[in-house]
C-alpha cells in the first residue's frame, strides 16, 4: 500500500537511480521535500544538485528545465501550484509546447512539468483552479492526470521516460489516498489508454482526478436506485482515448462528463463533441457536461462547494439522461 | 524625528497588528480559521512606520503576508478578521480569505497570493497618480523571495524610466517559505539591486521604527518631487512559521528566540518613545490595553457575523452597472 504522494516520490526516486540525467527542480523541494511530500528526503540520497531548490522565479526555472532538456538532461520541474503556470506562461505555451515543431523536429524535449491543483483546502482564487483544459488547447504538450496511486506511479514513469514535454496534473485532495502500487520498477501506464473504473450498462460517466471518486460515489447512489453507471477515467487528456468512451456509450446510450475545471470551454465539451461524432446513432439522450461555474473560486467553503459540481448534481444529471425523475 | 502623535499612532498600530496576528494563530489552531494564513508577527514596524506617512489617497499593494499592511492602511480589525473567517461581513464578502484581502476605499489595492503579483499593480497605481497629477505615492510591499521574480525587475525598470512615484519596500525576513535567502538570492542586501535601474536603494533595520520611518520619508519626498521610484529594503524576521502549519525544519528555535527577545520591534519602539520623552509607561500601557480590547470586540464581531449566501456566488464577476 502506498499513498498517491508516496507513489510519486517512489517513482521519482527509482527513475533518478536508473538514469543520472533525471533531476528535480522547484520551490522548497529539497529539505522541505515539497509541500505535499512528493520529494521528501530525496535530497539525502541525491544531494542538492539533483533535488534542486529554486528561487521563486517560475519563468526562469521552467524555462531552464526546457533548456536543460534540449541539452541532454531529463528534468522534472515542479510548480508548487498549477495556478502559478500563468506566471511562466510564455515558457510553457510559447516555448515548451512549440520548440520541437518550430525547429523542424530538431529538438527532443524529455521534460516533465508537475504540479497539483484543485479546491478542498480553502486556498481561494489563485491556489484552487483546475487548469488542464488550457494545456490541452495548446498543441505540443502531453497532459496526464492520475486519479489513484497506481496510475500516479505508472503515468509518472511513462512521463519521465517520454521524450516529449509532459504536463503532469495532480490533485491536492488525492495525496493521502492509499492503494496498492505495482512493485515492478518498469511499471508504466501507457498514455492514451482510459481506465474503466466501474462497469455499468445504463449511463457512462467520464471524470478525471478528484472527480473520479465523486463519479464513483454517484454510481453507488445510482445503483441504489437501479441505475447502472459505468465510470471512465481517461487518465491522459493528451493523447485522449475517445475509443474507450465511444465503445462504452454505444453500450449505455448516455454520456455525462464531469470535471472540476470550469464548465465553460472545459475539456468535457470536447469529449461531448467527439462522442457525438463517433457514436451519434447510439445516443438515447443529449450528452451532459458538468463543471465548475463561471466565477473565480471563492474562499468560503460553502461558496466553494456551490461553485464546483456536487455528487448529487452528477446523480441528477445521470437520472435525467436516463429519463428517471 | 517622529513626533508624539505619530509615535503613538505607530505604537498603537503595531499592537493592533500583533494582537490580530496572534489571535488569528489561536483561531487557526482551534480550527476556527482555515486556508493559507501567513502571519506578520515580528515585522510590524515596517507596515506601521510606512503607513503612518500615507493618507487614504496614497496607494499600496500587498502580499500573501498582508494583514499588517491592511490594518496599517486603515482596515477595521473586525471586518478583516471576518474576511479571514470567510464571513459575509468581511472586506471581500468571504471570497478572499487571508490571501486576497483588499479595501480600495482606503487605498489598499489588495493582498496578493501570487508572489511578486502585487509589484506591477502598485506600479500602475503610481502611474495613475502621476497621470492625474495627484500629490500622492504608491507603495509596493513584497518579500525577499519576490525580488527574484521578473515582475520585480520589470517594474523597477519601468517605474525608473517613467519616473513614477512608487516606493518599493522589500521586507527581507531571510526566507522565502522554507528556503533561506542565501540559497535563492544572489546578494545579501537587496537594496543593491536598485543600482541596476539607476534609482536610490537603501537598507535599514526593519525592526527599528525610526530607521524605517526616516528612510521612507526620504523616498516619499523624492517621489513627490517627481524624481521617481526608490527601493527600500527592511531587514526583519518572521516569528511564526511561513504559514500556520509550517513544521519549520529549516531554522533553529534559538534563532527565533533571539529575534523575539533581542529585537522585538514593539519593545524597541516602546523604549524609543520613553527614552525620547514622547510618552509614559502609563500612556503606552493604556494604548496596549485599548488595542487588546478592540481585538476582543473584533473576534466577537467576526464570530457572530453571518456566512455569505451561496445564491450570490456568481455576483461581481463583471460590473453590471
Ligand atoms: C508565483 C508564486 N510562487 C510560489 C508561491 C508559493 N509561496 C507563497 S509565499 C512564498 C514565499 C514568499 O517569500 P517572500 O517573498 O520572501 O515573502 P515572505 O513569505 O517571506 O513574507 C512562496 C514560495 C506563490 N504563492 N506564488
Ligand atoms: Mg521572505
Amino acid at each position: 500500500m502506498m499513498t498517491y504522494a508516496q507513489a510519486i516520490r517512489h517513482v521519482i526516486q527509482q527513475e533518478m537511480r536508473r538514469d543520472p540525467r533525471v533531476f528535480v527542480m522547484g520551490e522548497d523541494v529539497e529539505k522541505h521535500g515539497s509541500v505535499f511530500g512528493t520529494t521528501r528526503d530525496l535530497y539525502k540520497e541525491f544531494g542538492p544538485d539533483r533535488i534542486r531548490n529554486t528561487p521563486i522565479s517560475e519563468s526562469a526555472f521552467v524555462g531552464a528545465a526546457l533548456g536543460a532538456a534540449c541539452a541532454g538532461m531529463r528534468p522534472i520541474a515542479e510548480l508548487m501550484y498549477w495556478d502559478f503556470a500563468f506566471v511562466c506562461a510564455d515558457q510553457i505555451f510559447n516555448q515548451m509546447a512549440k520548440t520541437r515543431y518550430v525547429f523542424g523536429g530538431n529538438a527532443k524535449i524529455p521534460m516533465v512539468l508537475r504540479s497539483q491543483q484543485g479546491t478542498g483546502r480553502g486556498n481561494a482564487a489563485t491556489h484552487s483552479q483546475s487548469l488542464e483544459s488550457i494545456f490541452m488547447h495548446i498543441p505540443g504538450l502531453k497532459v496526464a492526470c492520475p486519479s489513484a496511486p497506481a496510475d500516479a506511479a505508472g503515468l509518472l514513469r511513462t512521463a519521465i521516460r517520454d521524450d516529449n514535454p509532459v504536463c503532469f496534473f495532480e490533485h491536492k485532495m488525492l495525496y493521502t489516498t492509499q492503494a496498492d502500487v505495482p512493485e515492478d520498477p518498469d511499471f508504466c501506464v501507457p498514455f492514451g489508454k482510459a481506465s474503466i473504473r466501474r462497469e455499468g450498462a445504463d449511463v457512462t460517466i467520464v471524470a478525471n482526478l478528484y472527480y473520479v471518486s465523486q463519479a464513483l460515489e454517484a454510481a453507488e447512489a445510482l445503483a441504489r436506485e437501479g441505475i447502472s453507471a459505468e465510470v471512465i477515467d481517461p487518465r491522459t487528456l493528451v493523447p485522449f482515448d475517445y475509443d474507450t468512451i465511444a465503445e462504452s456509450v454505444k453500450k449505455t446510450g448516455r454520456l455525462v462528463v464531469v470535471h472540476e475545471a470550469h464548465q465553460n470551454n472545459g475539456w468535457g465539451a470536447q469529449v461531448v463533441s467527439q462522442i457525438c461524432q463517433m457514436a451519434f446513432p447510439y445516443l438515447d439522450a443529449a450528452p451532459v457536461h458538468l463543471g465548475a461555474k463561471a466565477c473565480p473560486l471563492p474562499f468560503n467553503p460553502a461558496l466553494e462547494a456551490a461553485v464546483i459540481p456536487s455528487v448529487s448534481e452528477i446523480v441528477a444529471a445521470c437520472k435525467a439522461a436516463c429519463y428517471v425523475s | 524625528m517622529i513626533d508624539k502623535q505619530t509615535g503613538l499612532w505607530i505604537y498603537n498600530k503595531m499592537h493592533e497588528i500583533r494582537d490580530f496576528e496572534e489571535t488569528a494563530w489561536t483561531l487557526f489552531t482551534e480550527n476556527k480559521l482555515r486556508g493559507s494564513v501567513h502571519l506578520y508577527t515580528g515585522e510590524e514596524a515596517i507596515a506601521a512606520s510606512i503607513c503612518a506617512q500615507l493618507t487614504d489617497e496614497d496607494l499600496i499593494a500587498s502580499t500573501h503576508r498582508g494583514h499588517g499592511h491592511c490594518i496599517a492602511k486603515g482596515a477595521e480589525l473586525g471586518r478583516a478578521l471576518a474576511e479571514l473567517m470567510g464571513k459575509a461581513t468581511g472586506y471581500c464578502k468571504g471570497r478572499s480569505g487571508s490571501m486576497h484581502i483588499a479595501d480600495f476605499s482606503k487605498g489598499n489595492l489588495g493582498a496578493n497570493a501570487i508572489v511578486g503579483g502585487g509589484i506591477p499593480i502598485a506600479t500602475g497605481g503610481a502611474l495613475a497618480l502621476k497621470m492625474q497629477n495627484k500629490p500622492n505615492v504608491a507603495v509596493a510591499f513584497f518579500g525577499d523571495g519576490a525580488s527574484n521574480q521578473g515582475t520585480f525587475h520589470e517594474s523597477l525598470n519601468l517605474a525608473a524610466v517613467w519616473k513614477l512615484p512608487c516606493i518599493y519596500v522589500v521586507e527581507h525576513n531571510q526566507y522565502g517559505m522554507t528556503v533561506p535567502s542565501w540559497q535563492s538570492t544572489s546578494v545579501p542586501d537587496l537594496a543593491v539591486r536598485s543600482a541596476a535601474y539607476g534609482i536610490p536603494g537603501e537598507t535599514v533595520d526593519g525592526n527599528d521604527v525610526a530607521a524605517v520611518y526616516q528612510a521612507f520619508a526620504r523616498a516619499k519626498e523624492r517621489a513627490l518631487k517627481g524624481e521617481g521610484p526608490s527601493l527600500l529594503e527592511c531587514k526583519t524576521y518572521r516569528w511564526r512559521g511561513h504559514w500556520t502549519g509550517d513544521p519549520e525544519v529549516y531554522r533553529s528555535r534559538e534563532k527565533v528566540e533571539e529575534w523575539k527577545t533581542q529585537r522585538d520591534p514593539i519593545r524597541r519602539f516602546r523604549d524609543y518613545l520613553l527614552v525620547h520623552g514622547l510618552s509614559t509607561e502609563e500612556e503606552l500601557d493604556k494604548i496596549e490595553k485599548a488595542a487588546a480590547e478592540k481585538m476582543e470586540a473584533a473576534v466577537e464581531f467576526a464570530i457572530n457575523s453571518p456566512e455569505p449566501d451561496p445564491a450570490h456566488v456568481l455576483d461581481d464577476v463583471f460590473y453590471e452597472g
